[in-house]
């Protein structure tokens, strides 16, 4: 009996290390379903014939491991992807160079959060005042409620890369982070200085 | 006893790696508030497509869609006037609205909300 069960467990050992094998490279292959497969889309639908497959347009962006299998930021950054900043005449297109690094005292490493690549993307109103303050520290921020879809998993989890990516956010070590607090500190006391000597 | 439980778990996790869901496109979102109650298929609005050709901001802030799924109100007549999706799908920007089939693809019986494996196993509102 014992010998059966441990031929039985062989076979299946073999059988998991052929799958395990074969996964890494299905899994680093990028791989986007035909608009009829899905699962949302109604195979009767003549959408499923005219629209474009994911595939073609995904494809050929820079790759990635999670969401949409694409890395959003680096694909603009390239120039792979030139997409409308505004549709209506004497919108005002903001974009906004500044880090916050938060999260310096946490378990988790410290969060360099980049305002260029979100803004790059959103609107200042999109995120302040309402899911974010614009005071330095005056927003608690905690994973548990950004878990459950609110503040940076607004986006983070519904449709910017997900909140698997644990490391993407914390992403800093926290000497770097607190020199750069410090650094950032140093030249905002300088600026309201020069400011104050005028 | 150990090895049948190692035998077990073993078979779970292969079923598991060929067992590969049918899974709609990252941050897809169906909109079905209205839809099936006036005899259209829901509609899926699939996000990649649409940020390949504009950024986050111009729907999120010049067209005024609300940032979550479902609090946006949206009806065929706002389209048709050049409210929301009319913004672009006017026959100049994109497509106009009298092309149904193409926004109103889905699966009868779909709920609202959005899609495409974005669950992260918690109590999540998404």
């Amino acid at each position: 009996m014992v010998k059966r069960q441990v031929g039985l467990l062989r076979v299946w050992v073999v059988a998991v290390l052929v799958a395990a094998g074969s996964m890494p490279s299905a899994w680093a292959q990028q791989r986007w379903l035909p608009i009829a497969e899905d699962g949302l889309r109604d195979p009767a639908s003549p959408a499923v014939r005219l629209l474009q497959p994911p595939e073609e347009a995904l494809s050929k962006l820079e790759p990635d491991t999670a969401g949409n299998q694409v890395r959003w930021v680096k694909a603009l950054d390239k120039g792979q992807i030139e997409p409308r900043s505004s549709i209506l005449p004497g919108t005002e297109v903001e974009v906004y160079d500044g880090d916050v690094y938060l999260n310096l005292r946490g378990g988790m490493p410290p969060v360099r959060f980049p305002h260029r690549e979100h803004t790059l993307w959103l609107a200042c109103s999109n995120c302040h005042d309402e899911i974010f303050k614009k005071e330095p520290g005056s927003n608690k921020l905690s994973m548990f409620v950004i878990l459950q879809g609110e503040q940076c998993g607004v986006c983070h989890g519904a449709v910017a890369f997900p909140l698997t990516e644990c490391s993407r956010c914390h992403n800093t070590t926290r000497e770097e982070a607190l020199a750069a607090v410090e650094r950032q500190q140093a030249e905002r006391a300088a600026a309201k200085a020069k400011g104050a000597a005028r | 006893m150990t090895v049948r439980w190692l035998v077990v778990v073993l078979a779970a996790m292969f079923l598991a790696l060929i067992a590969m869901p049918a899974q709609s496109e990252y941050a897809d979102v169906v909109l079905n508030r209205f839809s099936e109650k006036e005899g259209m298929r829901p509609v899926v609005f699939p996000h990649w497509f649409h940020r390949i050709r504009f950024r986050c901001k111009v729907c999120h802030s010049e067209l005024g869609f609300k940032m979550r799924a479902g609090a946006n109100e949206v009806r065929m007549t706002d389209i048709i006037e050049g409210r929301f999706c009319g913004m672009c799908h006017d026959g100049q920007i994109a497509w106009a609205a009298d092309n149904c089939d193409l926004c109103h693809s889905g699966k009868p019986g779909l709920p609202p909300g959005i899609f495409g494996g974005h669950e992260t196993s918690g109590p999540g509102r998404w």
